[in-house]
């Protein structure tokens, strides 16, 4: 048994990427189903599973906006930044189950102009822990409880800020050539370094978007997409992980280990396919550190050697291994990573805005809750 | 109505005894009546042997930093009074961790192992929060 190629994106879509608007969440996250939708080549009520991110619309709303007379699953994958990706594993599995043709994944937000993210933690049931013990001596948003693995990673294994800059500055660049990403000023690693300090290490550059917009994917069964609009892209390998003391980064063992060490090698394994088969990677990026450390965790480099890994553009279009082609959620926007699926899909498509040379394989990440991982690996159809 | 305009905890029965032990000017920490394994944050269950059986013990308050972050930017308004604010992560020497703010430690002198202590500080009548000092 195995979930292997059980599925295929069929479609993809997104709203335009906004710092600003006066639309409801729920009117983007609809307009990007919208789109995904008629990028398959279907019609909404086609739809027979949904899996929206948490924290958004329900699956009575696209009842009720799209007519679907047959809804047979709905679910959410309640793992923050995790869950977008996380729900591919949830979609092939009752895709496999025989119980949906045809599962919409979707997400839309007003993070810039509605309720912040950095302010929204305190409320969320997964971290009482954290709420009872760390917020009361002022440990209250993720960057500051992620700065403190970042440091820890600094002390043991010497990386720097300026090899997080890289990171930075490598996701600007292909912002700066993608129509649909919001942040276009030029950076360079000594911006990153004027940048102000917000939980040190991390500086403001280290830090992800606050946006306005909707993205959203469709995931069909096999049988089902032989004659849709657009060539399937196969999932060919997917998993989801938890680290030790989910929610308490403070409790947990090694503190520079992300869930995501534990499904990688599972999404490996089930996909057939080595790190140099991965021509593209879209790695969540709510931090820098962040993504420096997934691509440890992952094994494309040993614990502690992420800070070279990724120095001298090797994370850029022509690198060696090119990361968040779309501008990621520090440069494009932050869309929880549902934007991350969207990108991985156009270029193995060979439709993306910043496209990598014959991408045939790649894989996309996700990171939340405080370190909950999971990680989709998916081939040209 | 008292004026503290921090975030505070909402103790349950499973956490009270910590938040007593503090305004008591002591770390108590939870220990398995059963297998003796010492855990932090307070929970019903023991991930060792899984009883729900709790003993409270007396804990000595010591420990060696782990890793540590500063604060710039005020994500709470009431925390703005104190910026640049320094968060330890330390461990302590019962086996588990904690986080704490810093007094009196120059950013300067941080390393990892470099041992600290808990002092006591009373911010408002019934609240009593952990802070780490130099040994």
């Amino acid at each position: 048994m195995s979930l292997r190629e059980a599925g295929v994106i069929t479609g993809v879509g997104e709203t335009e990427y906004m710092r600003g608007t006066d639309r409801t969440s729920l009117s983007l996250q609809l307009e990007a189903s919208l789109n995904a939708i008629k990028d398959a080549g279907l019609k909404p009520s086609d739809i027979d599973g949904l899996i929206p991110y948490g924290h958004g619309a329900v699956a009575e709303d696209f009842i009720t906006n799209f007519g679907i007379k047959d809804l047979r699953f709905s679910a959410t994958t309640p793992m923050g930044g995790a869950s977008a990706v996380a729900s591919i594993q949830c979609a092939l599995a009752v895709i496999d189950a025989g119980i949906c043709n045809h599962v919409l994944l979707s997400l839309g937000r007003t993070g810039y102009s509605g309720g912040r993210i950095g302010t929204r933690v305190q409320q969320m049931p997964q971290f009482k822990l954290i709420g009872e013990f760390e917020m009361p001596s002022g440990a209250i948003a993720p960057s500051q409880l992620y700065a403190v693995m970042a440091r820890r990673h600094m002390e043991m294994y010497g990386t720097t800020s300026r090899q997080l800059a890289e990171i930075a500055v490598t996701t600007r660049q292909h912002a700066i050539m993608n129509p649909n990403a919001t942040m276009k000023r030029p950076m360079t690693i000594d911006d990153h370094q004027a940048s102000r300090m917000i939980s040190d290490p991390l500086r403001l550059l280290d830090c992800s978007l606050e946006s306005d917009g909707g993205a959203a994917v469709v995931i069909s069964a096999p049988d089902r997409a032989k004659d849709l609009r657009k060539r399937p892209v196969v999932v060919m390998g997917v998993a989801e992980g938890h680290p030790d003391s989910p929610s308490a980064i403070t409790q947990r063992p090694d503190l520079t280990t992300l869930g995501l060490a534990k499904a990688a090698p599972k999404a490996f394994a089930m996909a057939g396919v080595r790190h140099d088969d991965i021509d593209v990677a879209e790695v969540y990026d709510c931090f820098t550190y962040i993504v420096m450390c997934q691509l440890e965790d992952m094994g494309f480099c040993k614990k502690g050697e992420g800070g070279s890994f990724i120095e001298n553009g090797a994370l850029g279009i022509n690198g060696r291994l090119p990361v968040n082609t779309h501008g990621g959620l520090l440069s494009q926007a932050h869309m929880a990573g549902m934007n991350h699926i969207v990108e991985l899909t156009r270029q193995l498509r060979g439709e993306a805005a910043v496209q990598v040379k014959d991408a045939e394989i790649g894989l996309v990440t996700g990171y939340g809750d405080m370190g909950d991982g999971s990680i989709a690996i998916m081939r040209r159809g | 109505m008292d004026g503290y305009d921090k975030l505070v905890p909402t103790p349950t029965t499973d956490t009270q005894p910590y938040w007593d032990g503090l305004q008591q000017g002591k770390l108590c920490l939870q220990r398995c009546a059963d297998c003796g394994k010492v855990r932090h944050y307070p929970r019903p269950v023991c991930d060792s042997c899984y009883s729900m059986n709790v003993d409270w013990i007396d804990a000595t308050g010591q420990g060696k930093v782990h890793s540590w972050t500063i604060t710039h930017y005020a994500f709470h308004p009431g925390f703005k009074g104190d910026l640049p604010y320094m968060l330890l992560t330390v461990d302590m020497d019962e086996g588990v961790r904690m986080q704490s703010q810093a007094r009196g430690i120059d950013e300067a002198e941080l390393k990892i192992g470099m041992p600290v202590k808990l002092a006591y500080e009373k911010v408002k009548e019934d609240l009593t929060l952990p802070v780490f000092v130099k040994q």
